[in-house]
């Protein structure tokens, strides 16, 4: 292990996040991992990392880092407008910095979450099986919290592969910009009245500022899906529960593992990189497809990622 | 002795291009539970099947599509589904001591139109059965709850329960491991540590454990 990079300022909230312990669902412990599994994948690629390394990801605003030695980063997903020592640098790209650099941000102009990946792979605490950090359990990560002043930020290994400067270009991307949200009809879609169901798919929903990586809550149509009280059965990133209030809710990475509400829809996994860079007020409308749809989507997807590798 | 074939059906439905979920029935039924968790064991041992979480009578799967499709993992889930489940062996117990001094036992006592004595000793007297772990860590849904204490939610949840009280809804009795928001009635509370971060799991009920509460006086 070997320190790379010194916090100045924290941001936010920068949590370091991997690819989550899904297999602790069955204890009841949230799966977390990165909200954005696309841009996190990439970050990783774009400095010669395995993808399901650890990375920082950062909301809304980013951190102030500063180099403790020659490393290779990259910083992916939302835009919030990075600049190393105050010149501006691009995102999507390897970033090979100094000892002494500073990387920082200038503020948000597109997405939620921006992920900063280090050759060699950020270290956290491995709890579950998973360096991603569980604030509720404060295990995980950084000791079990958001990174603070002051913090070292170490990678698993000392790398310096010859990968700087390689990017994703625009076009390899998700459409982030779109606001889309494709889903596949939930198991208990039936229960929604026809008007409900036509509002789900065609009406614009707008994200609450009571939405974290927990789960999303939208404002716009009030939907009903009357019935039986469900048992409680246990849940997944990208369902669409709705409670009696009719306000339909997103679940996303730190999800509670299991709840009753019905599911009317579940957000495809090649759509989730785009609910992940979703801000409060932002628009979103749900689109539904075919399982089938979903898969080509993330066949696009998964070819993008793979031109890193080559 | 014939080997009885099962007359269970098993619904399956997508969750998304990635999961599913496969529903054995919809009552509090530990038959059911039974089923749902053997059938969780035997997709856990696939390659092509990621986490396998089974609740009261359903199993909800998440796969590797690059492995399977869909249609071909719900076959193969109909296929086990009818299946006679193993003979279950009998989960741990675990005997909880609780005081019963919970802010809702008065008012659960009047709506039950019952002393709340006899509250108390009906909802000590049963041997429970974890029929699902989830929603937050530790937390196990018990029951059957007898049918004399059966009643709605509360109208309007609590923003805040405590760690530790023991609580009542619908045919379901449970233990909240962390201070959390909730809409169950409070009967008790008990210092048992459910949530236990540094063992693994992480905790303390299993599905298809037996919990027996009794009455403690601190």
């Amino acid at each position: 292990m070997t320190a790379a990079l010194r916090v100045r300022q924290p941001g936010l909230l920068t949590t370091i996040q991997d690819l989550g312990r899904p297999q602790a669902v069955g204890a009841g412990v949230t799966p977390g991992g990165a909200m954005d599994r696309f841009a996190h994948a990439a970050a990783n690629l774009l400095v010669g990392n395995d993808r399901g390394a650890a990375t920082l990801e950062c909301t809304l605003t980013g951190p102030r880092l500063v180099a403790l030695r020659q490393c290779l980063v990259a910083v992916t997903g939302a835009d919030f407008d990075p600049r190393v020592n105050g010149e501006a640098v691009p995102t999507w790209t390897g970033i090979d910095l100094r000892e002494g650099d500073e990387i920082g941000f200038a503020g948000r102009r597109t997405g939620a979450r921006a992920y900063i990946a280090v050759a060699g792979g950020v270290v956290g605490d491995r709890w579950l099986g998973s360096m991603s950090t569980n604030l509720l359990a404060a295990r995980g990560g950084m000791n079990g919290r958001a990174l603070a002043t002051d913090d070292v930020v170490s990678a698993a290994i000392q790398e310096y592969p010859d990968v700087a400067g390689r990017s994703l270009a625009g076009d390899q991307r998700p459409p982030y910009h779109e606001h889309l949200l494709h889903a596949v009809v939930g198991p208990h879609a039936n229960r929604l009245t026809p008007a409900s169901r036509h509002d789900l798919f065609s009406a614009k929903f707008t994200l609450t500022h009571d939405s974290n990586r927990m789960g999303y809550r939208f404002e716009g149509a009030s939907l009903e899906a009357p019935g039986d009280e469900l048992l409680s059965f246990a849940l997944i990133p990208g369902a669409v529960q709705l409670p009696a209030g009719g306000r339909p809710i997103l679940l996303m990475a730190d999800h509670q593992t299991a709840g009753g509400y019905p599911v009317v829809a579940v957000v495809i996994s090649a759509s989730m990189p785009v609910a992940a860079q979703l801000a409060p007020g932002d628009e979103v409308r749900f689109e539904e497809v075919s399982i089938a749809k979903a898969l080509e989507l993330r066949a696009v997807q998964r070819a993008a990622l793979l031109s890193l590798m080559s | 002795m014939q080997p009885q074939r099962s007359t269970v059906r098993v619904r399956v439905h997508p969750l998304g291009d990635t999961a599913l979920i496969a529903e054995l029935g919809t009552r509090l039924d530990t038959a059911l539970n039974t089923r749902a968790i053997a059938l969780a064991s035997a997709l856990k041992k696939r390659r092509d099947v990621r986490q396998a979480v089974p609740a009261h009578g359903n199993v909800t799967v998440q796969f590797d599509p690059d492995q399977i499709t869909y249609e071909a993992l719900a076959a193969a889930i109909r296929r086990l589904a009818t299946k006679r489940p193993p003979v279950e062996e009998p989960g741990r117990l675990h005997r909880i001591p609780v005081v019963y001094d919970g802010p809702d036992l008065e008012s659960v006592a009047t709506a039950l139109g019952l002393p709340a004595g006899k509250v108390v000793e009906l909802h000590s007297r049963p041997i429970y059965r974890v029929f699902l772990v989830g929603f937050v860590p530790g937390w196990a849904y018990l029951g059957p709850l007898p049918d004399e204490l059966v009643l709605p939610r509360r109208a309007v949840p609590r923003t805040l329960v405590p760690a530790g009280s023991v609580a009542i809804a619908g045919q379901e009795t449970g233990i909240y491991p962390l201070a959390s928001p909730g809409g169950w009635h409070l009967l008790g509370r008990s210092t048992v540590k459910l949530f236990l971060p540094d063992s693994d799991p992480p905790s303390l009920f299993r599905v298809g454990d037996r919990v027996k509460f009794f009455a403690a006086t601190s």
